[in-house]
């Protein structure tokens, strides 16, 4: 099965490590991945914006990066619903709706791929932790996924998982939200926090860097040690001895 | 004073709010309590049924009546006038209340009951009929409570005190009323039903809002949880009932789903303690019904989403579920919004009621996170709402400024264009590095010092993912 991977803008700037876990764990697999080298940025800061031309401008690049995929996969919920909402944003231009619904019919979240496409749960993974799970609210709501990375969390040996209460609420990220709202944004991120913090667990695990960008700065400011780590790194990690 | 609250700035709003730690801890205390309140009678009703199906059937019904306003407006108002009642559109605030004060001045009314009426509220019609030389009471025991405490205003839509304790309630009642007793809710309550009691005698004029108008008969539904409302309607001869232009259903048929989707996703209860219709009865042989009934039908910017874009959002029926899901709403409370409707809903309906100038700043108290969406008992999809706002805002309508519409078509260039982007991502750690510390950056300038007040940010990372990328592939064929 022939995979591109869209790392994202978030990911490939600032975190390299998460997609070479999720090309290790695709190609495990059994998947041949590529890496589109046109690929750029979902589109989502404008989109959310208000500035819907100037998403269309990121999107047509991705289209053009993406559209002769066999599947588009991406280490982020919020991302991947972004793509999915491609076509909205040409409804007055066939050509690019019929483009851009063909790079949306193929493009999945990572877990949700691994779950729902390649029909696999147990990858083999062992993590000693007790760990809490951060539920996406892009993730959850838009894409619609709220089972997968349950169900490949319950098969990694050694893992613990706590539940996180409000796990409903959203942490403040929100994009250009969290820049132009920022005294609310901070409200409800110190919240998550603190609701992680209730939990004892060593380390929080979430599927999309944004979401865990904003936790994380607020966990390492407010001095606890939680360790904050994608989906991804905990799926693709063996304890030593475990095959 | 209507449909605005206060003269503060936005962001004023917002810290008062934010620093307001009993309104903050009522707020999510409430939120948590109604959101399991709300779940018990819904999705996990097993009597109910598919709670998606109810759902639907709910958006099918707003749709179907927004689409035949027209239509659904005449049948109603025919059916009022055929039973005696009379019908008069406002396409105004102050149409709707220079018609009240005709009616009560006919009346020679001195004082006047009042049940919950939030678009009483919005067109200010309580200062309208004080100014008329009325003595205004609300009956309602929040709006009570509100009214007793120097006209405090709503901050829920469904509750409208919700920011206040037992304590301060008690305060207000013993300032302002001689109360002696303590905080417990059940003497609060007894106390306002004595003082009510002989208030309801005295009145000449009863007026109600209007949860849902019933076209084919001709009737005003309410739906209470206090009994107060029945006494508005029963006691004065004279009725007037002031709905918002959409707040109609075709049948009594759709009006049993609606009330279903409303109580249970307001407060969680299956049905609310009281669900009144009223019907005129002026010349039915009847002893039912107002003798002397006016429905007072508010446009009041309603028309101007109809045909648009943002017609759903008069699908609303004000059950106040997007608030209580709304993680903004917990942090800031409702009267940071500057209007009496709160929350999602508020933030979509402000702007279109009353333009950009005033609340066009609300579309983006919201981190699209689609609670409300997701909760909304008839599928109005309020985050995209909330999208379509801000493209409006920004393409010219409200004050965006020019550092972000910059900003953004940088963006579009970049993230159009393959190798700026590059260029962008490779630059990064370098035009970075003078604030990073620890692999952090604690204090960012320009937009990011908003994000740095209460959180790190991270360094942009100093490997490079693409020729990592292109390394390991080189090594897989080697390996072929």
């Amino acid at each position: 099965m022939k995979v591109s991977l869209f790392i994202t803008c978030l990911g490939e700037i600032f975190y390299p490590n998460v997609g070479k876990d999720v090309v290790e764990i695709l190609e495990r697999e059994g998947c041949d991945i590529d890496f589109p080298a046109g690929q750029t940025c979902c589109g989502q800061p404008a989109y959310n914006s208000g500035y819907k031309e100037d998403a269309a401008k990121a999107a047509k690049q991705m289209i053009r990066s993406f559209e002769d995929s066999e599947y588009v996969v991406t280490p982020s919920g919020s991302c991947a619903a972004m793509v999915r909402e491609y076509p909205g944003l040409f409804e007055e231009n066939t050509v690019w709706h019929n483009r851009a619904e063909k790079v949306a019919a193929k493009t999945f979240e990572l877990t949700q791929f691994i779950v729902n496409v390649l029909r696999k749960e147990d990858l083999g993974a062992s993590y000693n932790a007790r760990a809490t799970y951060h539920t996406s609210c892009h993730m959850t709501r838009l894409l619609g996924e709220k089972e997968a990375p349950f169900k490949l969390l319950k098969h990694v040996k050694g893992l613990e998982l706590i539940p996180l209460s409000n796990s409903y609420d959203c942490c403040g990220f929100g994009g250009t939200f969290a820049v132009k709202m920022g005294p609310i944004s901070g409200q409800m991120v110190d919240e998550k926090v603190r609701h992680v913090e209730e939990t004892d667990a060593d380390i929080l695990i979430g599927a999309d860097n944004a979401c865990l960008m904003n936790i994380k700065g607020r966990i390492d400011r407010r001095g606890k040690p939680i360790e904050v780590m994608h989906i991804a790194q905990i799926l693709n990690h063996r304890e030593e001895g475990e095959a | 004073m209507g449909m605005k609250i206060g003269n503060h700035p936005f962001f004023d709003r917002v810290d008062e709010g934010i620093n307001n730690s009993f309104m903050r801890h009522a707020v999510s205390s409430a939120q948590d309590r109604l959101r399991g309140k709300k779940l018990n009678v819904t999705v996990n009703d097993q009597d109910l049924g598919d709670w998606e199906e109810w759902r639907s059937a709910g958006e099918e019904i707003r749709r179907h009546t927004l689409e035949n306003l027209d239509f659904y407006l005449g049948q109603l108002s025919d059916a009022v006038a055929e039973r005696g009642g009379h019908v008069f559109f406002a396409e105004t605030a102050e149409e709707a209340n220079k018609y009240i004060q005709e009616v009560v001045g006919r009346k020679k009314a001195k004082n006047v009951v009042k049940a919950k009426s939030m678009v009483t509220e919005e067109i200010g019609l309580n200062e309208a009929l004080e100014e008329a030389g009325c003595h205004v009471h609300e009956t309602d025991l929040a709006e009570y409570i509100l009214q007793i405490d120097d006209h405090d205003r709503p901050s829920h839509i469904v509750v409208p005190s919700l920011h206040k304790n037992k304590e301060q309630i008690r305060d207000a009642f013993r300032d302002k009323l001689g109360y002696e007793k303590t905080d417990k809710p059940e003497e609060l309550a007894g106390f306002a039903r004595e003082q009510l009691r002989q208030v309801f005698l005295d009145a000449e004029v009863g007026i109600t809002g209007c949860n849902f108008a019933v076209a084919e008969s001709g009737s005003v539904a309410l739906v209470t949880n206090e009994g107060n409302a029945n006494m508005v309607t029963t006691f004065p001869e004279t009725q007037i009932s002031v709905m918002g232009m959409e707040r109609i259903v075709p049948t009594w048929e759709d009006l049993d789903v609606l009330v279903n989707l409303l109580c249970r996703s307001s407060v969680g209860q299956k049905m609310t303690s009281y669900i009144t219709a009223l019907t005129p009865g002026v010349k039915e042989d009847s002893v039912d019904g107002p003798k002397d009934f006016h429905l007072v039908i508010v446009d009041g910017g309603r028309s101007n989403a109809l045909g648009t874009e943002f017609q759903s959002a008069l699908h609303c029926i004000r059950c106040g579920a997007c608030v209580n899901v709304c993680p903004i709403y917990r942090h800031i409370g409702g009267h940071a919004y500057g209007s009496i409707y709160q929350g999602p809903i508020g933030a979509v309906l402000s702007p279109i009621l009353g333009g950009y100038e005033e609340y066009g700043e609300l579309p983006y108290a919201s981190s699209l996170c689609a609670a409300c969406t997701e909760t909304c008992p008839v599928k109005i999809p309020l985050h995209e709402h909330l999208i379509k706002h801000r493209q409006n805002y920004v393409a010219g309508q409200g004050r965006s400024k020019a550092s972000e519409r910059i900003a953004m078509k940088a963006f579009g260039i970049g993230a159009g264009s393959p190798s700026l982007f590059q260029m962008a991502a490779k630059s990064a750690p370098f035009v970075t590095k003078p604030f990073v510390k620890d692999d952090k950056i604690p204090k960012g300038l320009g937009p990011l010092k908003q994000w740095t007040e209460t959180r790190d940010f991270p360094a942009p990372s100093k490997s490079n993912f693409r020729k990592w990328f292109e390394g390991h592939t080189k090594k897989g064929e080697a390996n072929d």
